[in-house]
C-alpha cells in the first residue's frame, strides 16, 4: 500500500539529495582555465579538420568542397541563428572559429574565447575595404581580432501598396503618433540590439539627451530609448528573428512596415511582392541613418586546428568566394576585389558595397559596455539591455 | 457498451472533429511540399514535384540515418536501464522504492530546455567532454527510460510472481528464471516501450540542440536549420512528408506484433481483460 | 578445453547465483545500480550543477561566473513585474491546453476503446501515433501558415464574415493543444482498455443509464489516466520556447530562459527553477491521484 508518508518521504529524499549535491558543488567551484594564447606567427600544415560556427548561408557546400580539396581541412559547420547562440557555442571550446557579428565580438574577446589575428598571415586582408578595418567591434587594444566578412544595414522596408507616400524617417515605427497608423502591421527585429534603433531615432529628434553613440547609453538616454520601445510594443504586429519568418509575413500582408535586412528586401522583390525601401535620392536610408551589422571571422583561443582556421579566413575573403557568399547571403562583401566577380554586375551597387558615405550613416552593432570610454562605468551594459528587452516585450 | 443512436452519432461527430484537427495541418504540410513558389501563401500558386528529388539530393538522408542511429542506441540503453529498474521495483522491497517511479519520470516532465542546458553544462564544464552524437544518445536515453520502465512494470505487476518462484524452487538460477520465465512474458511490453522510446528520441529537438557536437546533425536539427531559409524550405516539407510515410511502416508492424502477442499474454496472466480484446494496452500507454 | 571452459563458466554462474540466492537486498541493489546511478548522478547531478548557478552572478561582458552566494537573481525575478506576467501567462496557457486536450481526447479514446470494431480500432491507434513522427517543427510551421492573414483559417472563415485569431496567445493555445493531443489520447485509451466490459455491462444491467454509467463507473476509473496524460500536455507546454516564437509575440518561461543562457546563466537558472518547482508539485499531486501507473 502506498501511504502519504512514504510518498512524502521519497520526495524529501530527492530534494535532500539534490541539496546535498548542490552544497558539495558550491563548496568547490572549480576555476576556469582560460588559455588566451598569442597570435600565430606562421601557418603550418593543416590539421585535417576545421570546426566552424556560422550564420546560415555563410559556410555552404560550394565553398567547402574546393577548400577541403585545396587544404585537406575537413569542414564541420554548426549554424547559429543569433549572436547569443554563437557566444554560447564558442564558450564550449569545441570550435576553431566563428562568424561573429559586432554584438558578440566584445563578449568573446573579454571572455578570452578568441585570440587576436595575425593579419600578415591572411594575404587577402590587404584588399578588404578600409572602412571595415580597425573598427571598435573588431579591434581591441589596437589588435585586430578578426577578418571582416561582409556587412549590411538594417533597412526600413514597407509595402508600397499600403504605405503611401514612402516614409523618409523612422518616425513611422518609432513616433507613436505616426506609427499608430500602422498598428498591428509593424515588424521589429527581436533582439536587444533593437533598443539602439530607438536611440538612433532619439539622437536626431531629442538632441537634449545628448546621445552620441546608440550603443553607449547612460541611465537617462537608456530610459528614453526603452520607454520609446515600450510605447511601440502595442503597435508591433510581429517581432521577427528569422529572415524567413519576416518574408512570409510581408508576403501575406500581415506586416506592412518595419526594420529588415537587405536579404529579405531582395527576396521579396524577386518574388514580385510590392515592397519598397528608402530610394537613392535619400541615400537609401531614412534621414536618421540606421543600425547595421558587420561580421567578422574570429579564431578561438582554444582552437585545435589554428592552421586550418587561418587558411579558412583567407579563403572566405578570396574575391570570387567572397562575392559568391555575399550574393547568396545578401550582404555587401568585405573584399574590394569581390565586386569584379559578382554574377549580378550591379550587385555591389545594389548593396552599396563601395560607397563609404552610405556606411558612414550606419551604426554597426556592438556589445554595450558599462565603460563607454569616459572611464566612469556609467553606461548600461549588455545584461541591462537584455533585461530591458524582456520587459519591453512583456 | 450499449449506446443510444443519438449518443453514437454525437460520439462519431466528436471523433471526426478530433481527427480533422489532427490531420488538417498535416495535409496542409503535404500540400506545401508540392507548392511551386518558395514563399508560403494560401492557396498555393502552382504545383510541382521538384522538391522530392531535391530532398534526396540534399543532406537530409544523412541526417535521417544519424537520427536512426541515435534513436536505436538511446532505445537500447533505455531498454536495459528501464528493465533493470522495473524488475527491482516490481520484485523487491527496499528503502526508497517509491522514489524510483518519481525519478524516472523527472527527465521527461521537466522542460527540455532545463534538461538540455543541465546536461550540456555537465558534459562540457564538469566532465570536459566533447559534445558528439554520443552525448546526444546519453541525453536521449535519460528521458526514454520512463517509457520502458512504465510499460515493463505494468506487465510485471500483471504477471504473477508465483511463476518465477516456481522456477526458482525447481532450481533455476535467477538468470535462468529471467531468461525462460520473465523475459518471454515481457516481450511485447518491451516492444511497446522500445517503439515509444524510439519515437521520442527520433523527433526530439530541444535537448538535442544543447547536446549535439560540431559536425553532427539529426533530422530535427536539419529541419530547424533549413526551415528558415527561403531556398530550402519547400524541401523541408517534402522531407516531412517522406518521414510521415516511412513512419507508418514501423508503427503498423509494431502495433500488429504487440496486439497479437499482448492479447495472449494478458489473457494468460489473468489481468481481467476480455479475451481477444485486440489491442495491447501497454503498447499505447504513452510515453 | 572447450568443455572445461563451459564447466568453469557454469560453475562460476552457479557460484554467482549462490551469492544472490536468499539475498534480496543484494539482488535489488544490483538491478538498481545502473538505472539509479545514471539518473541520480548523471541527471540529478547535472540539475544540481545548473541550479547552483542560480545563486551566483555573472560578469556582464566576459560572461565569467562570479561564484559567490547571492540572491540577486531571485530579487530581479521577484521585483520585475514582467517575470510574474510571463510565469502567469505560461502556467495559464499550459492549464488551458491540458483542459482542451482532455476534452478533445476523451471521446476519441472512448470510441477507440469501447465502440470501434477491431479493425477500426487498429486503424485509429495508428492514425493517432503517426503524427508523433511527422516532425514537431514542420507542424508548427504549417500552423503558422494556416493562422497568417489570408491563410487557410481566414480563407475558410471569410465567407461567414469572420476572421482567424491571427498570431498571439490564442494561436499558442491552439498550436500547443494540437501538438500534444496524441499524448493525451493514448493514456486515456489505455486506461479505458483496462476497464473490463463486464463492469460496464454490470452497471447497465443494474439499470444505470449510459450517462450514469459514464459518470459513476467509467470516469472515476479513467481519471488517473487523464491525469497521466495531463503530465505531458502540461509539462511540454510549460517548457516550449519555439512555438511561442513562431506564432506569437509573447514571451513564455522557456523563451526567457533561452535568451539568458548565453549571457546570464545565473538568471536563466533562477528562472528555470520556476518550472521545476511547478512540475515537481504537479507530479506529487498526480502521483497521489494514481496517475503514474498510466504513463
Amino acid at each position: 500500500m502506498r501511504t502519504d508518508d512514504s510518498s512524502l518521504r521519497s520526495v524529501w529524499l530527492v530534494i535532500g539529495g539534490l541539496l546535498a549535491f548542490m552544497l558539495l558543488l558550491a563548496g568547490c567551484g572549480g576555476g576556469g582555465d582560460e588559455t588566451s594564447g598569442e597570435e600565430l606567427s606562421k601557418i603550418g600544415k593543416g590539421e585535417g579538420q576545421l570546426n566552424l560556427i556560422a550564420w546560415p548561408g555563410y559556410v555552404e557546400e560550394e565553398w567547402i568542397k574546393p577548400f577541403e580539396q585545396k587544404t585537406g581541412c575537413k569542414v564541420n559547420k554548426k549554424e547559429a541563428g543569433t549572436s547569443d547562440e554563437m557566444v554560447q557555442l564558442m564558450r564550449s571550446g569545441e570550435y576553431d572559429g566563428v562568424s561573429a557579428s559586432g554584438n558578440a565580438t566584445a563578449r568573446l574577446v573579454e571572455g578570452g574565447d578568441v585570440d587576436p589575428v595575425n593579419v600578415d598571415l591572411v594575404p587577402n586582408y590587404e584588399t578588404v575595404f578600409s572602412d571595415l578595418k580597425d573598427q571598435p567591434y573588431n579591434t581591441f587594444d589596437g589588435k585586430p581580432y578578426g577578418i571582416p566578412h561582409g556587412r549590411g544595414a538594417n533597412l526600413l522596408m514597407w509595402n508600397s501598396n499600403d504605405v503611401k507616400p514612402g516614409p523618409r524617417s523612422w518616425n513611422v515605427t518609432m513616433d507613436p503618433k505616426v506609427a499608430s497608423k500602422f498598428k498591428g502591421k509593424i515588424s521589429q527585429y527581436d533582439d536587444p540590439m533593437s533598443i539602439a534603433e530607438a536611440a538612433v531615432y532619439l539622437k536626431m529628434h531629442e538632441p537634449g539627451l545628448g546621445i552620441e553613440d546608440p550603443y553607449e547609453l547612460n541611465d537617462e538616454q537608456f530610459e528614453a530609448a526603452v520607454s520609446l520601445m515600450k510605447e511601440q510594443r502595442p503597435l508591433v504586429g510581429e517581432y521577427w528573428s528569422e529572415a524567413e519568418k519576416q518574408i512570409s509575413s510581408y508576403a501575406s500582408g500581415d506586416i506592412q512596415i518595419g526594420t529588415t535586412w537587405q536579404y529579405q528586401y531582395f527576396v521579396l522583390k524577386e518574388e514580385g511582392k510590392p515592397v519598397a525601401a528608402s530610394p537613392a535620392s535619400q541615400g537609401f536610408l531614412p534621414e536618421e541613418g540606421a543600425t547595421g551589422w558587420s561580421d567578422t571571422w574570429m579564431i578561438s583561443s582554444q582552437a585545435e586546428h589554428p592552421n586550418c582556421m587561418y587558411m579558412w579566413m583567407n579563403w572566405i575573403i578570396e574575391p570570387k568566394i567572397n562575392a559568391e557568399v555575399a550574393e547568396l547571403f545578401g550582404e555587401a562583401p568585405a573584399q574590394e576585389l569581390a565586386c569584379n566577380e559578382t554574377k549580378n554586375p550591379n550587385f555591389c551597387a545594389e548593396y552599396h558595397a563601395e560607397e563609404p558615405d552610405f556606411w558612414k550613416r550606419v551604426y554597426y552593432w556592438k556589445t554595450p559596455l558599462a565603460d563607454c570610454g569616459n572611464g566612469s562605468e556609467d553606461c548600461k551594459d549588455y545584461n541591462d539591455w537584455v533585461q530591458a528587452w524582456t520587459s519591453i516585450k512583456g | 457498451m450499449r449506446l443510444s443512436r443519438s449518443s453514437k452519432v454525437l460520439l462519431r461527430a466528436a471523433v471526426t472533429v478530433g481527427l480533422a484537427f489532427i490531420y488538417v495541418p498535416l495535409i496542409i504540410l503535404a500540400v506545401y511540399a508540392f507548392n511551386a513558389s518558395r514563399i508560403l501563401e494560401w492557396p498555393p500558386s502552382g504545383l510541382t514535384l521538384d522538391w522530392f528529388p531535391k530532398a534526396f539530393e540534399s543532406t537530409a538522408p544523412d541526417a535521417f540515418w544519424t537520427s536512426i542511429r541515435a534513436a536505436l542506441a538511446a532505445t537500447t540503453i533505455a531498454l536495459l536501464l528501464g528493465t533493470l529498474a522495473s524488475l527491482a521495483v516490481a520484485r523487491h522491497r527496499f528503502f526508497g522504492r517509491e522514489t524510483i517511479s518519481f525519478l524516472v519520470i523527472l527527465p521527461i516532465a521537466l522542460p527540455g530546455i532545463v534538461t538540455g542546458v543541465a546536461l550540456n553544462n555537465t558534459f562540457t564544464q564538469v566532465l570536459g567532454m566533447k559534445l558528439s552524437l554520443f552525448t546526444v544518445i546519453v541525453a536521449h536515453a535519460t528521458f526514454c527510460i520512463v517509457v520502458v520502465y512504465n510499460n515493463v512494470i505494468a506487465r510485471l505487476r500483471r504477471i504473477s510472481s508465483s511463476f518465477e518462484e516456481a522456477s526458482a524452487d525447481l532450481g533455476a538460477s535467477p538468470w535462468q528464471t529471467f531468461r525462460y520465465v520473465t523475459l518471454p512474458n515481457m516481450r511485447s511490453a518491451l516492444g511497446a516501450g522500445a517503439l515509444l522510446a524510439f519515437g521520442l528520441s527520433f523527433d526530439e529537438i530541444i535537448v538535442t540542440t544543447f547536446t549535439i557536437g560540431a559536425g553532427e546533425e539529426t533530422l530535427p536539427i536539419w529541419i530547424f536549420k533549413n526551415l528558415f531559409r527561403a531556398q530550402q524550405r519547400p524541401i523541408v516539407n517534402a522531407v516531412a512528408v517522406i518521414v510521415v510515410l516511412i513512419s507508418i511502416i514501423p508503427v503498423y508492424l509494431a502495433h500488429r506484433l504487440t496486439s497479437e502477442e499482448g492479447g495472449v499474454v494478458a489473457g494468460r496472466g489473468g489481468g481481467g481483460r476480455v479475451e481477444g480484446g485486440g489491442v495491447e494496452t501497454e503498447a499505447t500507454a504513452v510515453p | 578445453m572447450a568443455t572445461e571452459a563451459v564447466v568453469e563458466r557454469r560453475s562460476a554462474g552457479r557460484r554467482l547465483a549462490g551469492l544472490f540466492h536468499g539475498r534480496p537486498r543484494l539482488q535489488a541493489g544490483t538491478l538498481l545500480a545502473g538505472p539509479v546511478g545514471w539518473l541520480v548522478i548523471g541527471y540529478l547531478g547535472s540539475l544540481a550543477v545548473l541550479l547552483i548557478a542560480a545563486f551566483w552572478s555573472v560578469n556582464p561582458v566576459s560572461g565569467e561566473l562570479e561564484k559567490s552566494l547571492s540572491f540577486e537573481n531571485f530579487e530581479i525575478l521577484w521585483n520585475e513585474p514582467v517575470y510574474r506576467t510571463i510565469v502567469g501567462r505560461t502556467v495559464l496557457i499550459a492549464a488551458l491546453v491540458t483542459l482542451t486536450d482532455a476534452i478533445l481526447a476523451f471521446p476519441i479514446a472512448f470510441y477507440m476503446a469501447k465502440v470501434a470494431s477491431r479493425k477500426t480500432k487498429a486503424a485509429l491507434v495508428i492514425a493517432v501515433l503517426v503524427p508523433l513522427w511527422s516532425g514537431y517543427l514542420v507542424k508548427v510551421l504549417s500552423w503558422r501558415n494556416m493562422l497568417s492573414g489570408g491563410g487557410l483559417i481566414d480563407w475558410v472563415l471569410e465567407p461567414f464574415g469572420l476572421s482567424g485569431p491571427g498570431y498571439g496567445n490564442t494561436a499558442v493555445w491552439l498550436v500547443m493543444s494540437y501538438l500534444w493531443l496524441p499524448y493525451m489520447i493514448l493514456p486515456i485509451f489505455a486506461g479505458l482498455e483496462r476497464i473490463p466490459d463486464s463492469l460496464i455491462s454490470a452497471s447497465e444491467d443494474l439499470g444505470a443509464k449510459p450517462f450514469t454509467t459514464f459518470r459513476r463507473v467509467i470516469l472515476p476509473l479513467t481519471f488517473p489516466a487523464v491525469v497521466a496524460g495531463s503530465i505531458f500536455t502540461f509539462a511540454l507546454t510549460l517548457g516550449d520556447y519555439i512555438t511561442p516564437r513562431l506564432v506569437s509575440n509573447n514571451q513564455f518561461i522557456g523563451n526567457v530562459v533561452f535568451n539568458n543562457i548565453s549571457n546570464n546563466l545565473p538568471l536563466a537558472s533562477a528562472l528555470a527553477l520556476v518550472p521545476i518547482v511547478v512540475m515537481v508539485g504537479y507530479l506529487l499531486v498526480a502521483r497521489k491521484l494514481g496517475a503514474f501507473e498510466h504513463i
